[in-house]
């Protein structure tokens, strides 16, 4: 497949991918937090380049609700948000993915109030882990691109109609142009296809409710129902990823595995820092320390028992957060990572690093390498330790 | 890999074009077989603000994602910038760093400001060149016309012919003709060292 190279930022590029799947709606609130991604799209839109209706509204809460109005009658919908914008969605964030209704959203994640920031991190994000969408991550412009082409087809296959979040870092990818390979349209279009809702709300002939009362008769069957699509996402996830991967080239999983074959250290992160890590492990490795990588992509469902087996008989594995859980034990890819390797005698430890945005630098990726190799010695070192931070 | 790349950092005034041309470069390159990545230092938005862009270009894919400490090449759109410590211009730069420095005053006036021993000093009024053919002063364009003068990154052409096919959308031939006579400009008007 012939593929243009071209330079985008990250917001452009996701940007152009939600257009090649020709959505009928986007809901958007069109002030900050909301990002350049939409102002694209609503651009694309105003040139005639896009069919899509834009409804702009007066709250990212009142976006996600009519997102929500929207996929429930049967159209392909998008919406994109950032850092507070998606903390004010909040409720409506949980009806969305309790109607399965396969919604894409475009996720900036950059950091949450107070004080004011508007740098990345992953706070915003992972304050809705639990609210029941997907969540893939992009390392960079091309992999959000690539996702934001793959999320449709997860979202609308029958066995999962659950939403997407397609997350990328804030102002470190959103903002910065990149080289990337893009579709054609029509190459696009193909392998994203039309959008076929099996249940509207504008159908006669085959009457619906949704959201009716749910109370201690049913609610709990119906999010019983509801947990059982997660267990079948990462099938569809491996399928839509790997038939993207005939037509682009690009292969794609629940992570990506760098160095990992004979690696005895491992640091597993998501997003923009594994590309700043996998210069840094090049580095260690022509002084032959078996070092490597592991980059989630899907941290909605969580690969647990993909990760166990990874990770397995490792001399020592770090996490890396770029989010807080305050009061908790570290943050919340250490917590679920080092829970995924109970019962195996591998030293897990944990950072937090790149809070609102703190460049992660070289430094950092060596100082997180030498200290693996400390534990991998036999050293000891803190469950929780910090990164990049003045004390 | 870093041997490879070559690391770009502007220092400039909100509205003088810094980040556009630091993405601009990062766009242009491509046409080269050329990898490139720009972004600036985002802060609070305001013109005549000090700011920082940051441009890498490579042979190979660039994957790494952090701000760039120890360019090998600086380039100044701002003169009084040079007087600021809190602006940094020199910082985690070394005797082989190169500086573009946007000023009327001579290289050897501005390497004695800068204080930085051995490191190669080019200056060039592109803001008086900016007036005269852009009529505005706008010192971004030339500014990459007169790198291209210190590094072969591109050819003037093919900096040219990026700037027409990326710009022709957004801006009156006028303009365009304006910054393609600016960038010819600087980059025969740069005096080294």
């Amino acid at each position: 497949m012939e593929q243009k190279l071209v330079a985008l930022s990250g917001n452009e590029a996701v940007a152009y991918a939600f257009k090649q799947a020709r959505p009928h709606v986007a809901a958007a609130f069109p002030i900050t937090p909301q990002t350049e991604m939409m102002h694209k799209y609503a651009e694309f839109v105003a040139n005639g380049e896009s069919t899509t209706e834009m409804i702009l509204v007066e709250s990212e809460h009142s976006a996600m609700s009519a997102a929500i109005g929207s996929a429930a009658a049967g159209a392909r919908t998008f919406t994109a948000t950032s850092s507070a914008g998606f903390a004010l969605m909040w409720e409506v964030v949980y009806i969305a993915a309790s109607l399965r209704l396969p919604i894409c959203m475009a996720m900036v994640n950059r950091a949450l109030s107070g004080n004011i920031n508007i740098h990345c991190d992953h706070s915003d994000s992972m304050g809705g882990r639990d609210a029941g969408w997907l969540h893939l991550f992009s390392e960079n412009a091309q992999e959000s691109y690539d996702n934001s082409i793959m999320a449709w087809r997860i979202a609308e296959h029958m066995d999962v109609r659950l939403p997407v979040m397609v997350n990328y870092d804030g102002f470190i990818i959103s903002h910065t142009a990149d080289a990337l390979y893009m579709l054609p349209d029509d190459a696009a279009w193909k392998f994203i296809g039309k959008y076929n809702a099996a249940y509207t709300l504008l159908n006669p002939e085959k009457p619906i409710t949704v959201g009716p009362l749910d109370l201690t008769d049913y609610y709990f069957e119906h999010k019983t129902s509801q947990m059982a699509a997660y267990e079948k996402a990462p099938a569809i996830i491996q399928q839509v990823s790997d038939e993207f991967a005939d037509l682009t080239g690009r292969r794609y999983g629940f992570a990506e595995e760098y160095k990992l074959d004979d690696a005895e250290m491992v640091m597993v992160l998501l997003g923009s820092s594994a590309g700043t890590c996998k210069d840094v492990i090049d580095e260690y490795r022509e002084k032959g320390v078996k070092v490597g990588l592991l980059k989630l992509r899907t941290f909605r469902p969580f690969p647990a028992a993909y990760l166990a087996k990874v990770l397995g008989g490792r001399k020592a594995v770090c996490v890396l957060d770029r989010s807080a859980s305050f009061g908790g034990q570290g943050g919340p890819l250490f917590t679920e990572t080092r829970s995924a390797m109970y019962g195996q005698q591998v030293p897990v430890h944990g950072y937090i690093y790149g809070l609102g945005g703190r460049d992660f630098d070289l430094r950092q990726a060596a100082t997180v390498i030498e200290n693996l190799k400390k534990v991998a010695a036999g050293g000891e070192i803190a469950d929780i330790n910090l990164l990049g931070v003045r004390l | 890999m870093s041997g490879k790349m070559v690391e770009i950092r502007w220092h400039a005034r909100g509205g003088q074009g810094a980040k556009t041309a630091a993405m601009f470069l990062a766009e242009a390159v491509l046409t080269k077989g050329k990898y490139g990545q720009g972004f600036p230092e985002y802060g609070p938005e305001r013109r005549g603000a000090p700011m920082r862009g940051f441009t890498r270009i490579s042979d190979v894919p660039i994957r790494r994602h952090c701000m760039i400490e120890n360019p090998g090449i600086v380039i100044v759109l701002d003169s009084s910038l040079l007087d600021s410590p809190a602006a940094g211009v020199t910082a985690g730069t070394s005797e082989t760093t190169v500086f573009l420095v946007n000023t009327t005053d001579a290289p050897a006036t501005v390497s004695k400001k800068l204080g930085v021993k051995g490191a190669k000093v080019h200056t060039v009024d592109a803001t008086g060149i900016a007036l005269e053919t852009i009529g505005r002063p706008i010192p971004n364009m030339p500014m990459v016309g007169a790198l291209l003068a210190v590094n072969d990154m591109l050819s003037l052409d093919e900096l040219k012919g990026a700037l027409v096919e990326q710009l022709s959308s957004k801006f009156s031939q006028v303009v365009i003709d304006g910054n393609l006579a600016a960038i010819d400009r600087a980059n025969k008007e740069l005096v080294s060292a």
